[in-house]
């Protein structure tokens, strides 16, 4: 089981190189990438800024919870900071488990909790060189167009 | 006792700082804190009751706090 917090390129073969063990039926690869558009708006870019010490903790926490409600210790986890372009991974996770059902579990478990919980925040780069903090909790607001 | 808040992405951002030092009475809590940020100009951008950690931990707002301790006001996060 190991988790981090980098500035740089996530590998995401080497972290399935790290879940593999023989015991292991299944292995899942979650990764999360930077997409060309959000709410109809054209992306160019993200910048992810985090409270280290405490992303560093709280990341530890979520696989530790994983690994005992999944019984596995075959987790891996990264969650790259600084400036992203589209197509680039952000996150990366690999389940190494007996089973597949568990393996699938694992991985929606970790990657729910970093969104619920994980002190990682994104600001968004446009097109129009324009740039916004995202905010998951905001509702959109959809009116008549005038 | 001192006390130092920390503030992050739009939050930093309206405040104009990252990170503020309080001096408070023995016995105040994270709403103390909280109530001394919304005192500075753009603190009207926290949220009735915004996440909070002390120490790298989420607290509640009636947490006491000691002397030294970092009093994290995390805005909705936005990982993955």
């Amino acid at each position: 089981m190991r988790s981090a917090i980098v500035d740089e390129e996530i590998d995401p073969v080497g972290l399935l190189d790290e879940v593999a063990r023989d015991s292991n039926g299944a292995s899942v690869l979650f990764v999360g990438t930077v997409r060309d558009t959000n709410s109809g708006r054209p992306v160019t870019g993200i910048e992810y800024a985090c409270y280290g010490p405490m992303a560093v903790r709280e990341l530890a926490s979520i696989c530790a919870e994983a690994a005992e409600r999944f019984a596995t210790v075959d987790i891996v986890v990264e969650h790259r900071i600084g400036h992203l372009s589209v197509g680039d991974a952000s996150v990366c996770i690999a389940v190494g488990h007996a089973r597949r059902a568990s393996a699938y579990d694992a991985s929606r478990y970790v990657i729910e909790q970093i969104k619920r919980r994980l002190p990682i925040w994104k600001r968004e780069e446009y097109t129009d060189g324009t740039r916004e903090w995202i905010d998951p909790t905001a509702v959109a607001v959809v009116g008549p167009q005038s | 006792m001192t006390v130092t808040a920390l503030l992050f992405a739009s939050y930093a951002d309206v405040l104009r700082r990252e990170s503020i030092e309080f001096t408070l009475p023995l016995g105040s809590t994270v709403s103390d804190v909280l109530a001394r940020v919304r005192a500075l100009p753009g603190g009207a951008v926290l949220p009735p009751t915004p996440l909070v950690a002390v120490n790298h931990e989420y607290a509640r707002a009636d947490v006491v706090l000691s002397s030294g301790d970092e009093i994290a006001i995390i805005p909705p996060v936005a990982g993955g």
